[in-house]
C-alpha cells in the first residue's frame, strides 16, 4: 500500500508530477488550480529528484516551454484554468502539429470570459473539438476524485510519450480544491539524460555524431506534404481512437435509462443513481474519463440493447451531449442537464430532471 | 599555355575559405543581398569553431528565418511567432550542459514576443540570442516593424512611420542591457567584410560566455538589411542602413561582463 495523505486535488497532482518522475514544470497561476505551482515551489522538487518549476511570466511562455522541454525528450507538464488554456492554444496546436509530448492540466472555471473562480465543464469543446487551430486531436483524462488527479498523472505522460502528443488532464474547481484521502503511488525514477537521449531518437538533444540532425517543425510550406503529415496525424488519432477510450460502468445492467457525466457531475450522479433506485427507477451511470476518445461504441453498444434514454450531466449548457447525440443517431432519447457558471448541480436535481426530460419528456 | 579550368583552381592546396560542414548544402530561400545568410553562416562556423556542433540546440523563429533549421546543420525546434525564448528557457534548464540559442527577426523578438524577450533576459536565462534587425516584416511582405525608423515607409505606413500615432522605433536591445540578468550585450551588422569580422567576434563571446557558464543571456543584435522590403537594389539597402540605420541603432559592445559601456 502506498503513502496515504489528505490533500487537495492540486497537491495531488502536484505530488503525483514529482513522483512520475516529471522533469520539468512550468506555469503560471490563477484560480482555482495555483496550489499547483505553489505546492511544487514549496516541495524543492529539484533536491528530491533533479525536477525543475518555474513560474513562466504567462500561459502562452508556459506552454511554449512546454514545447522547448517536451521537444528535447523531457517529462514537461504544465497546468491552468480556462482563461489560461485559452492562451495556451496556439502552442498546444503547434506541440500536436510538431508532435512534441507534455501534460496540460486544465482545472476548469465558470466562463465565457473572466467568469468566475467556481467549478464548471464548460471548457469540453474547446479540450475534444480542437481548441486551437488545424485538424488535431488532444487525448483528454477527465478524473473524478483527487485519487485520480494522482493516479492520472503517470498515465498522461505514458500517453504523450506512447503517442508523441501533448495530452490533457481536465479537472474542474471542485475536483481541484476538495480534500480526499489519497493514496499516492511510489517515486518513479527520472530518465538520466543518456537514458533520454536513446529513448526518444526524435528529440532535439544535440545532433548525435555520425547522425542525421533532428529538428522539431509543424512548418511544411509544401501542401503535399503537409497533406501527408495531416493524414500521418490522422492514422495516429485513429490509432488512439482504437487502444485509449476510457469510461467507467456504475449499476448499468439492468438499467433502463443511463447518466453519462464525467469528473465533478460523476461524483454527483453517483448519488443521483442510489436516489432514482430508491424511487425505483433504474438507472445507471455511465463515467466518461476519456473525454476524447470518446466512449461512442459503448453508448452505440447501450442504445443497440434498447436502453431508453440518456441525460447528459455536466456543469455547462450543453457540450458532451452533442456527443451522445452522434453516438445514438436519433434512436433514443438523448438530453441534457446542467447548472453553469459555478453553481453545481445537487443530486436530487439531477433525478429530477431524468424524470422530466427523459422518463416523461 | 594550356588553358586553365576550374577544375585545375579547385584544389586542396588552393583552399583559403570554405564553407562551414554546419550550413546545408540547401539554396538559401533568401532574397539575394539579404543578411540573413550572413548572419546564419557565422552562428555556425562559431558554434563550428567552439567544437559544439553535437552539443547545440537552435530554435528557429517565424519570420524569413522560420526555415533556419533547413540551413542550420544541427538540432533545431521552430517555435511560434515570438515564443523562441520560451522554447530556449526550458531546453537550457533541462539540459543546462547543452549549448542553445534563438535566432529572431524584430516582429518576433520585439513586438509578439517582447515578453518572452525581456522576461527570459530578466531572468538571466544561459542562453544566447541572436537578434536580426532589419526595420521590417520581411516575411509577410514589408509591413512596419516596431523598429521601423520615422517616416520610412512600409507597406502599412505608406505614408511614412507617423511617430504621433505609431510610436517610435523600439530600442529593445538598450531595453534589455539594463536588466541584471543579461551578461553580454552587443550590436553588430554583417553587410561588410570588416562588419561581419566583428559580428563573429561578437557570436563567438556570446556563445563563449554560455560555455564558461557566465550568468545572464548574451544577446547580439545585428542590424541588417531587407532589400525586398525596403524595395532597394541590395547595395543601395546596404548604403541606406549606413546612413539612416546605424545612427538610430549605433553598432559596439553595449554591455559586456554584466558592465554597461560608458559612452
Ligand atoms: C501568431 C502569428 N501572427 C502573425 C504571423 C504572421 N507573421 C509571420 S512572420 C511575421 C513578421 C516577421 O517579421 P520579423 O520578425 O521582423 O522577421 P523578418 O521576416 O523581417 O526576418 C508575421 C507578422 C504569424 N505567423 N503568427
Ligand atoms: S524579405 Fe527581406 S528579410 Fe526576408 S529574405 Fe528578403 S530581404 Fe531578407
Amino acid at each position: 500500500m502506498g503513502e496515504l495523505k489528505l490533500m487537495k486535488g492540486n497537491e495531488a497532482l502536484a505530488e503525483a508530477a514529482i513522483r512520475a518522475g516529471a522533469d520539468g514544470y512550468f506555469g503560471y497561476p490563477i484560480t482555482p488550480q495555483s496550489e499547483v505551482i505553489e505546492y511544487l515551489m514549496a516541495e524543492k522538487p529539484f533536491d528530491r529528484t533533479g525536477m525543475v518549476v518555474l513560474q513562466a511570466e504567462s500561459e502562452v511562455a508556459s506552454i511554449n516551454m512546454l514545447y522547448g522541454g517536451g521537444g528535447s525528450g523531457k517529462k514537461v507538464m504544465t497546468s491552468s484554468s480556462s482563461p489560461g488554456i485559452s492562451l495556451m492554444q496556439e502552442g498546444i496546436s503547434y506541440l500536436a502539429g510538431g508532435e512534441v509530448p507534455c501534460v496540460i492540466a486544465n482545472v476548469v472555471r465558470g466562463g465565457p470570459g473572466l467568469g468566475d473562480i467556481q467549478p464548471a465543464q464548460s471548457d469540453y469543446f474547446q479540450s475534444v473539438k480542437g481548441g486551437g487551430h488545424g485538424d488535431y486531436r488532444l487525448p483528454c483524462l477527465a478524473p473524478a476524485s483527487v485519487q485520480e488527479m494522482s493516479d492520472f498523472v503517470p498515465v498522461a505522460f505514458d500517453l504523450a510519450f506512447k503517442y508523441r502528443t501533448p495530452v490533457l488532464i481536465i479537472a474542474d474547481g471542485l475536483i481541484g480544491q476538495m480534500m480526499e484521502k489519497v493514496e499516492l503511488f511510489d517515486q518513479m525514477p527520472r530518465l538520466t539524460d543518456q537514458e533520454v537521449i536513446e529513448k526518444y531518437p526524435w528529440a532535439t538533444t544535440g545532433k548525435p555524431k555520425g547522425k542525421e540532425r533532428r529538428i522539431l517543425t509543424s512548418l511544411d510550406l509544401d501542401p503535399h506534404k503537409l497533406e501527408k503529415h495531416n493524414q500521418h496525424l490522422h492514422a495516429k488519432y485513429n490509432e488512439i481512437k482504437e487502444n485509449e477510450v476510457r469510461y467507467e460502468l456504475i449499476d448499468t445492467d439492468d438499467a433502463d435509462y443511463l447518466f453519462v457525466a464525467y469528473g465533478s457531475s460523476a461524483r454527483i450522479c453517483q448519488k443521483s443513481v442510489k436516489l432514482a433506485r430508491e424511487k425505483g427507477i433504474k438507472v445507471g451511470l455511465l463515467r466518461i474519463i476519456s473525454l476524447w476518445p470518446f466512449a461512442s461504441d459503448v453508448i452505440k453498444e447501450f442504445t443497440a440493447k434498447g436502453i431508453k434514454g440518456f441525460l447528459s450531466v455536466e456543469m455547462s449548457m450543453g457540450q458532451m451531449v452533442e456527443d451522445i447525440q452522434l453516438a445514438v443517431q436519433g434512436k433514443t432519447k438523448v438530453d441534457h442537464f446542467g447548472r453553469v457558471g459555478g453553481v453545481i448541480h445537487s443530486p436530487e436535481e439531477v433525478v429530477e430532471a431524468l424524470e422530466q426530460k427523459i422518463i416523461g419528456g | 599555355m594550356a588553358e586553365l579550368s576550374v577544375q585545375d583552381i579547385i584544389k586542396p592546396e588552393n583552399l583559403v575559405y570554405e564553407k562551414t560542414k554546419l550550413m546545408t548544402d540547401k539554396t538559401l530561400s533568401y532574397c539575394p543581398g539579404c543578411g540573413h545568410g550572413t548572419a546564419h553562416r557565422l552562428t555556425m562556423e562559431v558554434i563550428e569553431e567552439l567544437g559544439k556542433e553535437n552539443d547545440t540546440i537552435g530554435i528557429a523563429p517565424v519570420g524569413c528565418s522560420v526555415l533556419a533549421y533547413e540551413f542550420m546543420n544541427i538540432d533545431m525546434q521552430q517555435a511560434a511567432h515570438g515564443r523562441a525564448p520560451a522554447h530556449a528557457t526550458a531546453v537550457k534548464r533541462l539540459w543546462p550542459n547543452k549549448v542553445v540559442f534563438t535566432y529572431q527577426g524584430d516582429g518576433d523578438l520585439a513586438a509578439i514576443g517582447t515578453a518572452e524577450t525581456i522576461h527570459a533576459c530578466n531572468r538571466g536565462e544561459q542562453i544566447v540570442i541572436i537578434f536580426i534587425n532589419n526595420g521590417i516584416y520581411g516575411m509577410t511582405g514589408g509591413q512596419m516593424a516596431p523598429t521601423t525608423l520615422p517616416e520610412m515607409k512600409t507597406s502599412t505606413s505608406p505614408f511614412g512611420r507617423d511617430v504621433a500615432s505609431m510610436g517610435y522605433p523600439l530600442k529593445i536591445t538598450e531595453l534589455i542591457s539594463n536588466l541584471p540578468g543579461v551578461q553580454y550585450v552587443s550590436r553588430q551588422a554583417v553587410h561588410s567584410p570588416a562588419a561581419a569580422r566583428k559580428a563573429k567576434r561578437a557570436i563567438k563571446k556570446a556563445f563563449q560566455n554560455q560555455i564558461d557558464n557566465k550568468p545572464g543571456l548574451s544577446f547580439i543584435e545585428i542590424v541588417s538589411n531587407c532589400n525586398s522590403g525596403w524595395k532597394m537594389t541590395p547595395n543601395d539597402s546596404n548604403e541606406w542602413m549606413e546612413e539612416n540605420m546605424f545612427p538610430y541603432y549605433p553598432l559596439g559592445d553595449i554591455k559586456v561582463d554584466g558592465k554597461l559601456i560608458e559612452k
